[in-house]
């Protein structure tokens, strides 16, 4: 039996993948899920927010995923749950590991990469101490609390404002637990400005920004942490030192595309992005095999992981039709402030669609633009309010501009703005 | 009433533990921590050493020697996995070279096997990610890795199996003379015993000190270490230390057993016994020398970091003797004592039958202990016969390691009890990826609750007070099982 597409990870980008190419005509696809329930980690996201862009309202994770869901289960989409796939080839083989099946080999025209990220850890990140109970990354106190019923402390440090750092310190705050502070390591915050605002604000959680963790303390449990300020070069302020008493450390200090299988796969990965390298179609190095999502690179909203993970089914759909052409590529380049640009390249044929650009940036910036620009011209230029690294930007890149940058660098950059 | 009571269940406590295991004999093992090879043994840098570097006549060179010549057949016996990798210790300049030179005669003396002096040319074929600019380096052939604590619970666990009893949290507060022997105390609990090997490692002058059995200074050094992924484990093949300085034998890069790529110790010393607290200077500080061995070293995949205490005494050498009559003192085991470990343990067993007691061999002791299932060296055939056999083989808990849940329930049915995350991380593997945990500690405790019968509450991480969750929430099943 061989598969159209097999789709890596149930979670929004797979659920999205797969239904996309289903209701573009393709009939045999799998979806490969190593937990016990589809949905990935929206399952632990009981809050709201989610779905604005994409429905116009305001859902919880689990909502939004049944919507997902429900058209998978009107289809005739196999899912394959509690299975762990082991490895992809470069040939589109599929190894996988389950209860029911044992080890298996599928095979499939074309393969969706759509295994999300994981959270960095305390060794990721390096902080000296002891190691204590006590210490766990955001989404790990998450799962304990929606799925488990579970308290993983009373009094709460949280390191780093990333999103789910800043939903926890309301969560654990609405379940009882003390949150005596948020402190990040930069200047401004990585989370979306409305989590601050609703989830430290609305609570008098004090954030402190330009403050990192120097020490862990404690033998059995948790007993506190030092904290100090940093400087402009991150390092830390001596005399600032200050302990702080909790049983509990939360870490939401940044996300790591979680691609094991692509690097064993042989597909090219970006360094900064830490996903794999990508065209329009998220089409990766290894032809036929495309990737979407978290795994790609480190979304802020599902909104925008659902609509990428259209475009990779598509691209998939058009992959196993044999319809695609080739063409010229287009390289994309982020530089002065835009930190990266996906997709990496575009591949330029004569019917080239207007193609949406996802960056991020390297500060804060106010009233700035972000300028395309081929031979050092630019082609297009986007104002912009506000853009932070915490929120990613994106710009729609029409097809007159790229064809002027077939067989050339597209460079895009931040022009102006105050800091 | 106890043959023997060993004090201690580090690396030296279950090698005699194991050793003694072969006899008709009634032994018991007190350890103060929830598990065997929680203190020392636990976090060192898990090499098996050569034996050249100990001072010539000394207990350390000839047991680290005798010890090293006994792995290959503990391995086949106890299925710990042991990798004999060999090792360089590298030189950067002329000076370096010449305490080579000197530590080559001493390995001469010691009767090491498998040593020479290479040059820089023989180093970095085998070794291209060593820094170009050494000088020239010793190797030795006989040196290997091991999994310290897998090694040390692998002993454990096959004394256990023949017949050993060992009793944890139960940290010894008195030993007095009485019986035939000793009455040795753990808070309200007495064990009476004919003899007690003092295998307490960082404690052992403080047991020593209780029994009145000499007064010994144990001055802890600590060590701390990095821990990198898998994904640049490959990096180095075999064990490259810098040429020793004064108090260690140097910052060293190394494979792991598991196929990471482990950097240090350095060395400093601590009042505290409890000290494992690792400071940003010294990870700095153990990062800065590595470098120096393999200056590609990329610091973005460390995934753990993490610090061990050596038992060092003032003096230089191991003491092994029987200070009062049927008490037998094992003090200051610092490096080699991994290495020395089953050699000590031997002689162990000679000292205690010249003190007398009666040593009749065992006719159904077992040598060989089962290895644990590990599905990452099996073909898909054999892992597909373990999953018709048992389906949890096929269920993935620990997505790193691929951990299958049948891997797990392995572990925790074995003679040592085990109670920790941080003992099953130890034994199956669990929670020492890339995601530290993140991912399935949750699944592992449920596993816990209904393997071990244990409320989620009720786990710890380690020891007594690690407790993982502190409550349920407003809305929680208050620890019902799902």
């Amino acid at each position: 039996m061989i598969y159209d597409i097999i789709v890596v990870g149930g979670g929004p980008a797979g659920l999205a993948a797969a239904v996309t190419a289903y209701e573009a005509g393709v009939e045999k696809i799998l979806v490969v899920e190593r937990d016990y329930m589809l949905g990935g980690i929206l399952n632990q996201c009981i809050h709201n927010g989610f779905g604005l862009h994409k429905f116009k309202e305001e859902l919880t994770g689990p909502e939004y995923s049944q919507r997902y869901i429900r058209r998978l289960q009107e289809s005739s989409i196999e899912v394959a749950t509690e299975t762990m796939v082991l490895k992809v080839t470069a040939d589109k083989e599929v190894h996988t590991l389950s209860e029911k099946n044992g080890f298996q080999v599928l095979k499939a025209k074309s393969v969706i990469l759509a295994m999300g990220c994981r959270e960095r850890t305390r060794g990721a990140i390096n902080i000296a101490g002891d190691r204590p109970s006590g210490v766990f990354t955001a989404g790990t106190a998450q799962r304990f609390i929606n799925l488990e019923g579970f308290m993983p402390g009373r009094e709460v440090v949280i390191l780093g404002s990333g999103d789910i750092g800043l939903i926890m310190a309301r969560r654990m705050t609405l379940e009882g637990a003390k949150v005596k502070g948020v402190y990040e390591l930069m200047p401004y915050s990585n989370g979306l400005t409305r989590n601050i605002v609703q989830c430290l604000d609305d609570f008098d959680i004090p954030l402190h920004l330009s403050h990192t963790i120097l020490s862990i303390h404690g033998k059995s449990r948790l007993e506190g942490v030092t904290v100090a300020q940093v400087d402009e070069n991150r390092k830390p302020i001596d005399g600032t030192e200050e302990y702080v008493a909790c049983d509990t450390l939360l870490l939401s200090v940044g996300l790591i595309p979680e691609n094991e299988l692509s690097n064993q796969c042989g597909i090219h990965m970006d360094p900064t992005t830490k996903g794999p390298v990508v065209t329009q179609t998220r089409e990766t190095s290894v032809p036929g095999i495309f990737a979407c999502g978290n795994v790609l690179h480190v979304h802020d909203l599902v909104d925008y992981v659902s609509e990428e993970a259209e475009t990779a089914a598509m691209g998939a759909v058009e992959y196993i039709k044999n319809a695609s052409e080739k063409g010229d590529f287009a390289k994309t380049v982020g530089t002065a402030g835009i930190t990266y640009v996906v997709p990496q390249s575009v591949e330029i044929t004569k019917d080239t669609q207007r193609t949406k650009m996802y960056m991020r940036v390297d500060r804060v910036y106010a009233n700035a633009s972000i300028e395309a620009t081929v031979d050092g011209k630019v082609l297009l230029s986007k104002k912009f309010e506000r853009l932070m690294p915490g929120e990613m930007a994106s710009l729609q890149v029409p097809g007159n501009v790229l064809d002027q940058a077939a067989g050339k660098e597209l460079v895009f950059q931040v022009q102006g703005g105050e800091k | 009433m106890y043959d023997v009571l060993i004090i201690g269940a580090g690396v030296v406590g279950c090698a005699v533990a194991r050793e003694l295991s072969r006899f008709d004999l009634s032994v018991g093992v007190l350890e103060k921590d929830s598990d065997v090879s929680n203190g020392t043994s636990k976090a060192n840098s898990g090499i098996v050493h050569g034996g050249y570097d100990g001072e010539p006549g000394t207990l350390k060179a000839r047991l680290g020697v005798d010890g090293n010549a006994m792995f290959k057949e503990l391995d086949k016996d106890l299925q710990f996995g042991f990798n004999k990798c060999g090792s360089y210790v590298l030189a950067f300049d002329e000076n370096d070279h010449e305490e080579l030179k000197k530590l080559y005669e001493k390995g001469m003396k010691n009767n090491t096997r498998n040593i020479s002096l290479v040059g820089r040319d023989f180093v970095l074929a085998n070794e291209p990610n060593v820094n170009p600019n050494i000088h020239s380096a010793l190797y030795c052939g006989s040196a290997g890795i091991i999994s310290p604590f897998e090694f040390t619970i692998a002993l454990a666990e096959n004394a256990g199996d023949n017949g050993v009893e060992f009793h944890l949290e139960t940290p010894v507060t008195a030993i007095k003379k009485g019986g035939s022997g000793y009455l040795v105390y753990s808070g309200n609990q007495v064990f009476q015993t004919r003899f007690v090997v003092n295998a307490a490692g960082l404690y052992s002058d403080v047991i020593a000190g209780m029994a009145g059995a000499g007064s010994f200074k144990i001055t802890p050094r600590k060590g701390e270490y990095l821990l990198f992924d898998k994904e640049v484990g490959g990096t180095v093949g075999s064990v490259l230390f810098q040429t020793p300085k004064k108090d260690s034998k140097g910052i060293l890069v190394t494979p792991t057993i598991h196929g990471n790529l482990m950097i240090g110790p350095n060395a400093q010393h601590v009042d505290d016994k409890e000290s494992l607290l690792t400071t940003r200077e010294g990870l700095q500080e153990v990062a800065t020398q590595a470098r120096r061995t393999v200056p590609k070293l990329d610091m973005s995949k460390v995934i753990t970091q993490y610090a061990g205490l050596r038992s060092s005494l003032e003096t230089y050498d191991f003491i092994m003797e029987e200070t009062l009559t049927g008490f037998i003192n094992l003090v200051g085991i610092d490096s080699p004592g991994l290495t020395s470990s089953p050699a000590m343990a031997k002689e162990v067993v000679g000292m205690l039958d010249d003190a007398g007691l009666a040593m009749k061999e065992k006719k159904n002791y077992i040598s060989y202990r089962a290895p644990y299932i590990r599905m990452d060296r099996m073909s898909n055939e054999e892992i597909n016969e373990l999953i018709v056999q048992d389906r949890r083989f096929g269920k993935i808990v620990c997505r790193c390691e691929s951990i299958s849940e049948g891997e797990i329930v392995d572990v925790l049915h074995r003679s040592i009890p085990v109670r920790s995350i941080d003992g099953i991380k130890r034994r199956a593997r669990v929670t020492s990826g890339r995601c530290q945990g993140g991912f399935c500690t949750p699944r592992v405790m449920e596993i816990m609750t209904r393997e071990l019968d244990l409320d989620m509450l009720e786990i710890t991480k380690n020891n007594k007070g690690s407790n993982i969750l502190t409550g349920i929430t407003k809305k929680g099943l208050g620890g019902m099982k799902k």
